[in-house]
Protein backbone atom coordinates (compact mmCIF):
# COMPACT_ATOMS: atom_id res chain seq x y z
CA UNK A 1 0.00 0.00 0.00
CA UNK A 2 1.21 3.52 -0.75
CA UNK A 3 2.55 5.51 2.18
CA UNK A 4 -0.18 8.18 1.86
CA UNK A 5 -2.91 5.59 2.49
CA UNK A 6 -1.22 3.93 5.42
CA UNK A 7 -3.01 4.60 8.73
CA UNK A 8 -2.33 4.26 12.42
CA UNK A 9 -4.70 1.35 13.01
CA UNK A 10 -4.59 1.57 16.81
CA UNK A 11 -5.81 5.15 16.75
CA UNK A 12 -8.44 4.46 14.07
CA UNK A 13 -9.75 1.56 16.14
CA UNK A 14 -9.98 3.70 19.27
CA UNK A 15 -11.81 6.55 17.53
CA UNK A 16 -14.21 4.28 15.64
CA UNK A 17 -15.19 2.13 18.63
CA UNK A 18 -15.68 5.33 20.64
CA UNK A 19 -17.85 6.70 17.83
CA UNK A 20 -20.07 3.59 17.69
CA UNK A 21 -20.46 3.42 21.45
CA UNK A 22 -21.17 7.14 21.85
CA UNK A 23 -23.49 7.67 18.92
CA UNK A 24 -25.60 4.58 19.67
CA UNK A 25 -25.97 5.39 23.35
CA UNK A 26 -26.75 9.07 22.64
CA UNK A 27 -29.62 7.94 20.45
CA UNK A 28 -30.94 6.00 23.47
CA UNK A 29 -29.76 2.53 22.42
CA UNK A 30 -27.05 0.11 23.44
CA UNK A 31 -27.28 -2.43 20.66
CA UNK A 32 -26.42 -2.69 16.98
CA UNK A 33 -27.78 -4.61 14.00
CA UNK A 34 -25.76 -5.18 10.87
CA UNK A 35 -25.85 -7.26 7.73
CA UNK A 36 -22.94 -9.67 7.58
CA UNK A 37 -22.27 -10.48 3.93
CA UNK A 38 -19.10 -12.50 4.32
CA UNK A 39 -17.12 -9.59 2.87
CA UNK A 40 -14.52 -7.47 4.58
CA UNK A 41 -16.42 -4.22 5.17
CA UNK A 42 -19.21 -5.83 7.16
CA UNK A 43 -16.75 -8.10 8.98
CA UNK A 44 -14.72 -5.10 10.13
CA UNK A 45 -17.87 -3.23 11.13
CA UNK A 46 -18.93 -6.27 13.15
CA UNK A 47 -15.54 -6.44 14.90
CA UNK A 48 -15.67 -2.75 15.75
CA UNK A 49 -19.29 -2.95 16.95
CA UNK A 50 -18.57 -5.99 19.12
CA UNK A 51 -15.59 -4.22 20.68
CA UNK A 52 -17.60 -1.03 21.22
CA UNK A 53 -20.82 -2.55 22.57
CA UNK A 54 -19.99 -6.10 23.66
CA UNK A 55 -20.66 -9.14 21.48
CA UNK A 56 -24.01 -9.82 23.14
CA UNK A 57 -25.27 -6.42 21.99
CA UNK A 58 -24.56 -7.04 18.32
CA UNK A 59 -26.95 -8.84 15.97
CA UNK A 60 -25.26 -10.00 12.77
CA UNK A 61 -27.73 -10.98 10.06
CA UNK A 62 -26.83 -13.20 7.11
CA UNK A 63 -29.25 -12.68 4.20
CA UNK A 64 -28.32 -15.01 1.34
CA UNK A 65 -30.04 -15.15 -2.05
CA UNK A 66 -30.16 -18.47 -3.87
CA UNK A 67 -27.19 -17.48 -6.03
CA UNK A 68 -25.10 -16.26 -3.12
CA UNK A 69 -21.86 -18.19 -2.82
CA UNK A 70 -21.34 -20.70 -0.03
CA UNK A 71 -18.08 -18.90 0.70
CA UNK A 72 -20.02 -15.79 1.67
CA UNK A 73 -22.07 -17.72 4.23
CA UNK A 74 -19.02 -19.55 5.54
CA UNK A 75 -16.93 -16.41 5.87
CA UNK A 76 -19.73 -14.64 7.71
CA UNK A 77 -19.91 -17.63 10.05
CA UNK A 78 -16.17 -17.30 10.74
CA UNK A 79 -16.82 -13.78 12.01
CA UNK A 80 -19.82 -14.85 14.10
CA UNK A 81 -17.83 -17.67 15.68
CA UNK A 82 -14.75 -15.55 16.29
CA UNK A 83 -16.66 -12.77 18.05
CA UNK A 84 -19.56 -14.63 19.65
CA UNK A 85 -22.06 -12.03 18.42
CA UNK A 86 -25.71 -12.92 18.08
CA UNK A 87 -26.72 -14.04 14.62
CA UNK A 88 -29.65 -14.75 12.36
CA UNK A 89 -29.85 -16.19 8.87
CA UNK A 90 -32.76 -14.91 6.81
CA UNK A 91 -32.71 -16.02 3.16
CA UNK A 92 -34.21 -13.41 0.86
CA UNK A 93 -34.96 -15.59 -2.17
CA UNK A 94 -38.62 -16.16 -1.41
CA UNK A 95 -39.11 -12.45 -0.74
CA UNK A 96 -37.44 -11.01 -3.83
CA UNK A 97 -38.16 -13.66 -6.46
CA UNK A 98 -41.88 -12.84 -6.81
CA UNK A 99 -40.95 -9.30 -7.83
CA UNK A 100 -38.01 -10.35 -9.99
CA UNK A 101 -40.13 -13.00 -11.75
CA UNK A 102 -42.74 -10.44 -12.77
CA UNK A 103 -40.17 -8.92 -15.11
CA UNK A 104 -38.50 -11.73 -17.09
CA UNK A 105 -36.27 -9.22 -18.92
CA UNK A 106 -34.86 -7.83 -15.66
CA UNK A 107 -31.10 -7.36 -15.82
CA UNK A 108 -28.62 -7.98 -13.03
CA UNK A 109 -28.39 -4.41 -11.80
CA UNK A 110 -32.15 -4.20 -11.09
CA UNK A 111 -32.07 -7.55 -9.36
CA UNK A 112 -29.10 -6.49 -7.28
CA UNK A 113 -30.86 -3.30 -6.21
CA UNK A 114 -33.97 -5.26 -5.19
CA UNK A 115 -31.83 -7.62 -3.11
CA UNK A 116 -29.99 -4.74 -1.44
CA UNK A 117 -33.27 -3.04 -0.58
CA UNK A 118 -34.82 -6.25 0.73
CA UNK A 119 -31.84 -6.64 3.03
CA UNK A 120 -32.39 -3.07 4.20
CA UNK A 121 -36.02 -3.93 5.08
CA UNK A 122 -34.86 -6.93 7.10
CA UNK A 123 -32.19 -4.99 8.97
CA UNK A 124 -34.51 -2.15 9.91
CA UNK A 125 -37.13 -4.69 11.01
CA UNK A 126 -34.51 -6.40 13.17
CA UNK A 127 -33.55 -2.97 14.47
CA UNK A 128 -37.07 -2.63 15.85
CA UNK A 129 -37.16 -6.15 17.25
CA UNK A 130 -33.64 -6.24 18.71
CA UNK A 131 -33.78 -2.59 19.82
CA UNK A 132 -30.49 -1.87 18.10
CA UNK A 133 -29.42 0.70 15.54
CA UNK A 134 -28.42 -0.36 12.05
CA UNK A 135 -24.69 0.18 11.61
CA UNK A 136 -23.67 0.84 8.02
CA UNK A 137 -20.71 -0.82 6.35
CA UNK A 138 -19.96 1.48 3.41
CA UNK A 139 -16.38 2.67 2.95
CA UNK A 140 -15.08 5.95 1.54
CA UNK A 141 -14.17 4.46 -1.84
CA UNK A 142 -17.63 3.10 -2.53
CA UNK A 143 -19.39 6.19 -1.16
CA UNK A 144 -17.32 8.45 -3.41
CA UNK A 145 -17.81 6.22 -6.44
CA UNK A 146 -21.50 5.73 -5.67
CA UNK A 147 -20.94 1.97 -5.74
CA UNK A 148 -23.95 1.15 -3.58
CA UNK A 149 -27.74 0.93 -3.75
CA UNK A 150 -29.51 4.05 -2.57
CA UNK A 151 -31.84 3.12 0.32
CA UNK A 152 -30.34 -0.36 0.12
CA UNK A 153 -26.91 -1.16 1.52
CA UNK A 154 -26.26 2.56 2.00
CA UNK A 155 -29.16 2.86 4.48
CA UNK A 156 -28.04 2.97 8.09
CA UNK A 157 -28.18 4.91 11.36
CA UNK A 158 -24.44 5.47 11.69
CA UNK A 159 -21.48 4.76 9.45
CA UNK A 160 -18.11 4.04 11.09
CA UNK A 161 -16.12 3.12 7.93
CA UNK A 162 -17.19 5.98 5.67
CA UNK A 163 -13.91 7.88 6.01
CA UNK A 164 -11.65 4.88 5.31
CA UNK A 165 -10.69 3.90 1.78
CA UNK A 166 -11.03 0.24 0.88
CA UNK A 167 -7.27 -0.30 1.12
CA UNK A 168 -7.37 1.25 4.60
CA UNK A 169 -10.27 -1.06 5.53
CA UNK A 170 -7.97 -3.95 4.61
CA UNK A 171 -5.20 -2.55 6.78
CA UNK A 172 -7.44 -2.07 9.82
CA UNK A 173 -9.02 -5.50 9.27
CA UNK A 174 -5.62 -7.17 9.32
CA UNK A 175 -4.68 -5.29 12.51
CA UNK A 176 -7.90 -6.42 14.20
CA UNK A 177 -7.22 -10.05 13.41
CA UNK A 178 -10.06 -10.67 10.98
CA UNK A 179 -9.75 -14.19 9.50
CA UNK A 180 -7.36 -14.25 6.57
CA UNK A 181 -9.72 -15.75 3.95
CA UNK A 182 -11.85 -12.58 4.24
CA UNK A 183 -8.87 -10.29 3.79
CA UNK A 184 -7.40 -12.22 0.87
CA UNK A 185 -10.48 -12.78 -1.30
CA UNK A 186 -11.59 -10.49 -4.12
CA UNK A 187 -14.17 -7.94 -2.92
CA UNK A 188 -17.65 -8.72 -4.23
CA UNK A 189 -21.21 -7.57 -3.68
CA UNK A 190 -22.12 -11.21 -4.51
CA UNK A 191 -25.33 -10.07 -6.17
CA UNK A 192 -24.82 -12.50 -9.01
CA UNK A 193 -22.49 -15.43 -9.58
CA UNK A 194 -18.93 -14.43 -10.37
CA UNK A 195 -19.46 -10.74 -9.68
CA UNK A 196 -16.42 -8.88 -8.33
CA UNK A 197 -16.24 -5.18 -7.46
CA UNK A 198 -13.05 -4.62 -9.39
CA UNK A 199 -14.39 -6.49 -12.45
CA UNK A 200 -17.53 -4.38 -12.45
CA UNK A 201 -15.79 -1.07 -11.73
CA UNK A 202 -13.06 -1.68 -14.28
CA UNK A 203 -10.15 -0.82 -12.01
CA UNK A 204 -8.61 -2.05 -8.77
CA UNK A 205 -9.19 -0.51 -5.35
CA UNK A 206 -5.45 -0.06 -5.01
CA UNK A 207 -5.44 2.15 -8.14
CA UNK A 208 -8.60 4.10 -7.46
CA UNK A 209 -7.82 4.74 -3.80
CA UNK A 210 -4.55 6.41 -4.79
CA UNK A 211 -6.31 8.69 -7.26
CA UNK A 212 -9.18 9.46 -4.88
CA UNK A 213 -6.68 10.30 -2.16
CA UNK A 214 -5.00 12.80 -4.51
CA UNK A 215 -8.24 14.29 -5.85
CA UNK A 216 -10.25 14.44 -2.64
CA UNK A 217 -7.86 14.45 0.31
CA UNK A 218 -4.85 16.18 -1.23
CA UNK A 219 -6.99 18.48 -3.44
CA UNK A 220 -4.94 17.76 -6.59
CA UNK A 221 -6.34 18.96 -9.92
CA UNK A 222 -6.97 16.22 -12.54
CA UNK A 223 -3.96 17.58 -14.45
CA UNK A 224 -1.76 17.19 -11.38
CA UNK A 225 -2.96 13.57 -11.03
CA UNK A 226 -1.90 12.93 -14.63
CA UNK A 227 1.47 14.54 -13.89
CA UNK A 228 1.72 12.21 -10.90
CA UNK A 229 1.55 9.26 -13.30
CA UNK A 230 -2.13 8.32 -13.68
CA UNK A 231 -3.76 7.83 -17.08
CA UNK A 232 -5.90 10.80 -18.05
CA UNK A 233 -8.89 8.63 -19.03
CA UNK A 234 -8.81 6.91 -15.69
CA UNK A 235 -8.67 10.17 -13.72
CA UNK A 236 -11.58 11.61 -15.76
CA UNK A 237 -13.60 8.45 -15.33
CA UNK A 238 -13.14 8.51 -11.54
CA UNK A 239 -13.96 12.21 -11.30
CA UNK A 240 -17.12 11.75 -13.37
CA UNK A 241 -18.27 8.91 -11.14
CA UNK A 242 -17.69 11.02 -8.02
CA UNK A 243 -19.64 13.96 -9.48
CA UNK A 244 -22.52 11.94 -10.90
CA UNK A 245 -23.09 10.12 -7.62
CA UNK A 246 -23.31 13.20 -5.40
CA UNK A 247 -27.09 12.58 -5.23
CA UNK A 248 -26.44 9.43 -3.21
CA UNK A 249 -24.50 11.38 -0.61
CA UNK A 250 -27.07 14.05 0.25
CA UNK A 251 -30.65 14.11 1.43
CA UNK A 252 -33.16 14.88 -1.33
CA UNK A 253 -33.33 18.66 -1.85
CA UNK A 254 -36.42 20.33 -0.45
CA UNK A 255 -37.99 23.10 -2.54
CA UNK A 256 -37.69 26.25 -0.49
CA UNK A 257 -40.88 28.22 0.06
CA UNK A 258 -40.93 29.49 3.65
CA UNK A 259 -38.50 31.61 5.61
CA UNK A 260 -37.14 28.59 7.41
CA UNK A 261 -36.61 25.39 5.51
CA UNK A 262 -35.24 22.05 6.63
CA UNK A 263 -31.77 21.57 5.23
CA UNK A 264 -31.09 25.23 4.38
CA UNK A 265 -31.75 27.33 7.46
CA UNK A 266 -32.91 24.80 10.01
CA UNK A 267 -29.54 23.49 11.14
CA UNK A 268 -28.97 21.10 14.01
CA UNK A 269 -26.69 18.14 14.55
CA UNK A 270 -28.34 14.80 15.13
CA UNK A 271 -26.78 14.84 18.61
CA UNK A 272 -28.92 17.89 19.46
CA UNK A 273 -29.64 17.81 23.20
CA UNK A 274 -27.62 14.68 23.95
CA UNK B 1 5.56 31.22 43.66
CA UNK B 2 3.59 28.14 42.72
CA UNK B 3 0.34 27.98 40.74
CA UNK B 4 -1.67 24.76 40.85
CA UNK B 5 -3.78 24.23 37.77
CA UNK B 6 -6.60 21.80 37.06
CA UNK B 7 -7.22 21.30 33.34
CA UNK B 8 -10.73 19.95 32.88
CA UNK B 9 -10.83 18.22 29.47
CA UNK B 10 -14.53 17.39 29.52
CA UNK B 11 -17.24 16.08 27.24
CA UNK B 12 -20.44 18.14 26.96
CA UNK B 13 -24.13 17.63 26.29
CA UNK B 14 -24.91 19.48 23.06
CA UNK B 15 -27.09 22.46 23.87
CA UNK B 16 -27.99 21.43 27.44
CA UNK B 17 -26.61 24.20 29.65
CA UNK B 18 -28.06 22.94 32.98
CA UNK B 19 -26.47 19.50 32.60
CA UNK B 20 -23.15 20.99 31.54
CA UNK B 21 -23.28 23.41 34.47
CA UNK B 22 -23.77 20.46 36.80
CA UNK B 23 -20.63 18.84 35.39
CA UNK B 24 -18.71 22.11 35.79
CA UNK B 25 -19.68 22.29 39.45
CA UNK B 26 -18.62 18.66 40.01
CA UNK B 27 -15.23 19.23 38.38
CA UNK B 28 -14.77 22.50 40.26
CA UNK B 29 -15.42 20.67 43.50
CA UNK B 30 -12.94 17.95 42.62
CA UNK B 31 -10.29 20.47 41.55
CA UNK B 32 -10.75 22.42 44.79
CA UNK B 33 -10.32 19.23 46.83
CA UNK B 34 -7.13 18.47 44.85
CA UNK B 35 -5.68 21.78 45.97
CA UNK B 36 -5.92 23.57 42.60
CA UNK B 37 -5.91 27.37 42.51
CA UNK B 38 -7.47 27.63 39.05
CA UNK B 39 -9.56 25.30 36.91
CA UNK B 40 -9.71 25.72 33.13
CA UNK B 41 -12.56 24.35 31.02
CA UNK B 42 -12.50 24.10 27.19
CA UNK B 43 -14.07 26.36 24.58
CA UNK B 44 -17.88 26.45 24.79
CA UNK B 45 -17.74 24.15 27.80
CA UNK B 46 -21.24 25.17 28.95
CA UNK B 47 -22.89 24.39 25.63
CA UNK B 48 -20.96 22.00 23.37
CA UNK B 49 -19.39 23.03 20.09
CA UNK B 50 -21.42 22.48 16.88
CA UNK B 51 -24.35 24.59 18.04
CA UNK B 52 -25.63 25.90 14.71
CA UNK B 53 -29.25 27.00 15.28
CA UNK B 54 -29.01 26.17 19.00
CA UNK B 55 -26.78 29.24 19.42
CA UNK B 56 -29.45 31.78 20.45
CA UNK B 57 -31.12 29.28 22.79
CA UNK B 58 -27.99 28.57 24.88
CA UNK B 59 -26.65 32.13 25.13
CA UNK B 60 -26.31 33.77 28.55
CA UNK B 61 -25.68 37.27 29.84
CA UNK B 62 -22.59 37.19 32.05
CA UNK B 63 -24.10 39.07 34.96
CA UNK B 64 -24.69 38.10 38.60
CA UNK B 65 -28.44 38.03 37.92
CA UNK B 66 -28.10 35.24 35.35
CA UNK B 67 -29.01 31.95 37.10
CA UNK B 68 -26.22 29.95 35.41
CA UNK B 69 -23.52 32.59 35.63
CA UNK B 70 -24.32 33.31 39.28
CA UNK B 71 -23.62 29.67 40.25
CA UNK B 72 -20.16 29.84 38.66
CA UNK B 73 -19.48 33.23 40.26
CA UNK B 74 -20.40 31.72 43.61
CA UNK B 75 -18.12 28.71 42.97
CA UNK B 76 -15.25 31.07 42.08
CA UNK B 77 -15.10 32.20 45.70
CA UNK B 78 -13.22 28.96 46.44
CA UNK B 79 -11.16 28.55 43.25
CA UNK B 80 -10.51 30.66 40.14
CA UNK B 81 -12.40 29.46 37.06
CA UNK B 82 -12.01 29.81 33.30
CA UNK B 83 -14.94 28.47 31.30
CA UNK B 84 -16.45 28.80 27.84
CA UNK B 85 -19.96 29.91 26.90
CA UNK B 86 -22.09 31.76 24.36
CA UNK B 87 -22.51 35.40 25.33
CA UNK B 88 -25.42 37.45 24.07
CA UNK B 89 -24.64 41.15 24.34
CA UNK B 90 -27.12 43.95 24.96
CA UNK B 91 -27.66 44.32 21.21
CA UNK B 92 -28.29 40.58 20.75
CA UNK B 93 -25.03 39.65 19.12
CA UNK B 94 -23.73 36.19 20.00
CA UNK B 95 -20.07 35.66 20.86
CA UNK B 96 -17.96 32.62 21.63
CA UNK B 97 -16.67 33.76 25.02
CA UNK B 98 -14.31 32.75 27.82
CA UNK B 99 -14.67 34.19 31.30
CA UNK B 100 -12.11 34.35 34.08
CA UNK B 101 -13.86 34.37 37.46
CA UNK B 102 -12.11 34.91 40.80
CA UNK B 103 -13.37 35.55 44.34
CA UNK B 104 -16.95 35.91 43.09
CA UNK B 105 -16.02 38.55 40.51
CA UNK B 106 -15.52 38.65 36.74
CA UNK B 107 -11.89 39.53 36.09
CA UNK B 108 -12.08 39.32 32.32
CA UNK B 109 -14.21 38.14 29.41
CA UNK B 110 -12.65 37.39 26.03
CA UNK B 111 -14.69 37.22 22.82
CA UNK B 112 -13.21 34.92 20.18
CA UNK B 113 -11.67 37.17 17.54
CA UNK B 114 -11.05 34.65 14.75
CA UNK B 115 -14.06 32.54 13.81
CA UNK B 116 -13.03 29.74 11.45
CA UNK B 117 -15.51 29.56 8.58
CA UNK B 118 -13.97 27.12 6.15
CA UNK B 119 -13.65 23.38 5.72
CA UNK B 120 -15.61 21.71 8.49
CA UNK B 121 -15.99 24.99 10.42
CA UNK B 122 -18.95 27.34 10.17
CA UNK B 123 -18.56 29.70 13.13
CA UNK B 124 -18.80 32.96 11.19
CA UNK B 125 -22.31 32.00 10.14
CA UNK B 126 -23.61 31.88 13.71
CA UNK B 127 -21.36 34.14 15.79
CA UNK B 128 -20.17 37.74 15.94
CA UNK B 129 -16.44 38.44 15.71
CA UNK B 130 -14.72 39.64 18.89
CA UNK B 131 -12.89 42.91 18.48
CA UNK B 132 -10.50 43.27 21.41
CA UNK B 133 -7.42 41.63 22.84
CA UNK B 134 -6.13 42.34 26.31
CA UNK B 135 -4.09 40.85 29.11
CA UNK B 136 -5.42 41.20 32.65
CA UNK B 137 -4.20 40.90 36.23
CA UNK B 138 -4.92 37.95 38.50
CA UNK B 139 -3.65 36.91 41.89
CA UNK B 140 -1.02 34.86 40.04
CA UNK B 141 0.23 37.68 37.82
CA UNK B 142 -0.79 39.07 34.46
CA UNK B 143 -2.32 36.59 32.03
CA UNK B 144 -4.18 36.37 28.72
CA UNK B 145 -6.91 34.16 27.25
CA UNK B 146 -7.46 33.07 23.64
CA UNK B 147 -9.91 30.65 22.07
CA UNK B 148 -8.84 28.02 19.52
CA UNK B 149 -8.53 29.71 16.08
CA UNK B 150 -7.34 32.87 17.90
CA UNK B 151 -3.99 31.26 18.62
CA UNK B 152 -3.53 30.11 15.03
CA UNK B 153 -2.95 33.80 14.30
CA UNK B 154 0.45 34.62 15.78
CA UNK B 155 -0.49 38.27 16.21
CA UNK B 156 -2.84 37.58 19.11
CA UNK B 157 -0.42 35.75 21.44
CA UNK B 158 2.14 38.38 20.44
CA UNK B 159 -0.20 41.21 21.48
CA UNK B 160 -0.98 39.50 24.79
CA UNK B 161 2.74 39.10 25.41
CA UNK B 162 3.37 42.80 24.81
CA UNK B 163 0.37 43.63 26.97
CA UNK B 164 2.07 41.89 29.87
CA UNK B 165 0.78 38.31 29.85
CA UNK B 166 3.20 35.81 31.37
CA UNK B 167 0.72 32.93 31.33
CA UNK B 168 -1.38 32.19 28.24
CA UNK B 169 -4.63 30.31 28.76
CA UNK B 170 -5.78 28.76 25.50
CA UNK B 171 -9.05 26.83 25.21
CA UNK B 172 -10.36 24.77 22.30
CA UNK B 173 -13.06 22.53 20.94
CA UNK B 174 -10.73 21.09 18.33
CA UNK B 175 -12.22 18.44 16.02
CA UNK B 176 -9.82 15.54 15.60
CA UNK B 177 -8.60 14.96 12.04
CA UNK B 178 -5.70 13.55 10.12
CA UNK B 179 -4.99 9.88 10.84
CA UNK B 180 -1.22 9.55 10.80
CA UNK B 181 0.53 6.62 9.20
CA UNK B 182 1.61 3.86 11.62
CA UNK B 183 2.44 5.11 15.11
CA UNK B 184 5.96 5.57 16.35
CA UNK B 185 6.58 3.24 19.23
CA UNK B 186 8.15 5.98 21.39
CA UNK B 187 4.96 8.01 21.69
CA UNK B 188 1.25 7.24 21.95
CA UNK B 189 -0.83 7.43 18.79
CA UNK B 190 -2.35 10.84 18.18
CA UNK B 191 -4.12 12.70 15.39
CA UNK B 192 -2.45 15.33 13.23
CA UNK B 193 -4.69 18.03 14.74
CA UNK B 194 -3.44 17.17 18.22
CA UNK B 195 0.18 17.31 17.12
CA UNK B 196 -0.29 20.65 15.29
CA UNK B 197 -1.74 22.32 18.39
CA UNK B 198 1.00 21.06 20.70
CA UNK B 199 3.68 22.07 18.21
CA UNK B 200 2.54 25.69 18.06
CA UNK B 201 1.90 25.94 21.80
CA UNK B 202 5.38 24.63 22.52
CA UNK B 203 6.71 27.21 20.05
CA UNK B 204 4.78 30.08 21.69
CA UNK B 205 6.08 29.08 25.12
CA UNK B 206 9.65 29.16 23.84
CA UNK B 207 9.29 32.30 21.67
CA UNK B 208 7.55 34.29 24.38
CA UNK B 209 9.43 32.71 27.31
CA UNK B 210 6.05 32.26 28.97
CA UNK B 211 3.74 29.51 30.23
CA UNK B 212 1.24 28.22 27.68
CA UNK B 213 -1.73 26.30 29.07
CA UNK B 214 -4.22 24.56 26.78
CA UNK B 215 -7.49 22.74 27.50
CA UNK B 216 -9.51 21.00 24.80
CA UNK B 217 -12.90 19.30 24.70
CA UNK B 218 -13.33 15.52 24.42
CA UNK B 219 -16.14 13.31 23.11
CA UNK B 220 -18.11 13.18 19.87
CA UNK B 221 -20.66 15.41 18.17
CA UNK B 222 -22.23 13.41 15.34
CA UNK B 223 -19.18 12.18 13.39
CA UNK B 224 -16.69 14.68 14.85
CA UNK B 225 -14.34 13.55 17.59
CA UNK B 226 -12.58 15.88 20.04
CA UNK B 227 -9.20 14.75 21.28
CA UNK B 228 -8.66 16.32 24.70
CA UNK B 229 -4.90 16.25 25.30
CA UNK B 230 -4.64 19.20 27.69
CA UNK B 231 -1.11 20.58 27.96
CA UNK B 232 1.16 22.98 29.80
CA UNK B 233 4.48 24.16 28.34
CA UNK B 234 6.99 26.08 30.47
CA UNK B 235 8.99 29.18 29.39
CA UNK B 236 11.70 26.92 27.97
CA UNK B 237 9.14 25.20 25.74
CA UNK B 238 9.26 21.98 27.75
CA UNK B 239 6.06 20.07 28.53
CA UNK B 240 5.03 20.31 32.20
CA UNK B 241 2.09 18.00 31.62
CA UNK B 242 0.33 16.32 28.69
CA UNK B 243 -3.19 15.04 29.33
CA UNK B 244 -4.60 11.82 27.85
CA UNK B 245 -5.98 11.76 24.31
CA UNK B 246 -9.70 11.21 23.70
CA UNK B 247 -10.85 10.75 27.28
CA UNK B 248 -12.27 12.94 29.99
CA UNK B 249 -9.77 13.87 32.68
CA UNK B 250 -8.96 16.44 35.30
CA UNK B 251 -5.27 17.00 34.62
CA UNK B 252 -3.30 18.60 37.45
CA UNK B 253 -0.15 20.65 36.95
CA UNK B 254 2.03 22.68 39.28
CA UNK B 255 3.62 25.76 37.70
CA UNK B 256 6.73 27.20 39.29
CA UNK B 257 6.28 30.87 38.36
CA UNK B 258 9.90 31.63 39.28
CA UNK B 259 10.73 29.76 36.08
CA UNK B 260 9.91 33.00 34.22
CA UNK B 261 12.75 34.75 36.04
CA UNK B 262 15.24 32.00 35.31
CA UNK B 263 14.41 31.68 31.60
CA UNK B 264 14.29 35.42 30.94
CA UNK B 265 17.61 35.95 32.74
CA UNK B 266 19.11 33.55 30.24
CA UNK B 267 17.10 34.57 27.21
CA UNK B 268 15.98 38.26 27.19
CA UNK B 269 13.68 38.02 24.15
CA UNK B 270 11.03 40.16 25.82
CA UNK B 271 13.58 42.84 26.80
CA UNK B 272 14.88 43.02 23.24
CA UNK B 273 11.53 43.04 21.46
CA UNK B 274 11.36 46.14 19.25
CA UNK B 275 7.72 47.13 19.32
CA UNK B 276 8.27 50.56 17.78
CA UNK B 277 9.87 48.87 14.78
CA UNK B 278 6.92 46.48 14.52
CA UNK B 279 4.48 49.36 14.66
CA UNK B 280 6.40 51.39 12.07
CA UNK B 281 6.65 48.48 9.67
CA UNK B 282 3.02 47.45 10.18
CA UNK B 283 1.95 50.98 9.33
CA UNK B 284 4.09 50.93 6.22
CA UNK B 285 2.82 47.49 5.16
CA UNK B 286 -0.81 48.39 5.77
CA UNK B 287 -0.39 51.55 3.71
CA UNK B 288 1.42 49.84 0.86
CA UNK B 289 -0.16 48.40 -2.24
CA UNK B 290 1.04 44.95 -1.24
CA UNK B 291 -1.03 44.87 1.92
CA UNK B 292 -3.36 41.87 2.01
CA UNK B 293 -5.65 43.39 4.65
Amino acid sequence: MSAELSIDTKLARKILTGFIQTEISRAGFKRAVLGLSGGLDSALTCYLAAEALGADNVMAVRMPYRTSSQDSLDHAQLVIDALGVRSLTIPITEMVDPLINRFPEMENRRKGNIMARERMIILFDQSEDFKGLVVGTGNKTEILLGYSTLYGDSACAINPLGDLYKTQVRQLSAAMGIPKPLIDKAPSADLWTGQTDEGELGFTYEQVDKVLNLLIDQRFTPEECVEAGFAEDFVRQVLTRVRRNQFKRVLPPIAKLSNRTIGYDFLYLRDWGT
Amino acid sequence: MKLNLALAQINTVLGDVPRNLEKHLDYIDEARKSGADLIIFPELSLTGYVLQDLTPTVAIHPTPSDPVFSKLLEASKAIDIIFGFVEEDERNRFFIASAYLSAGEILHIHHKVYLPTYGLFDEGRFFAWGNEIGAFDTRFGRVGMLICEDFWHASLPYLLWLDGADIFFFTSASPGRGLPAGSRCDEPARLDSSRWVDDINRAYAGLFTSFVVHTNKVGYEDGLNFWGGASVFDPDGEAVVLGPQHQEALVLAELDLNHLHRTRARLPLLRDERTALVQRELTRINNSRNSSN
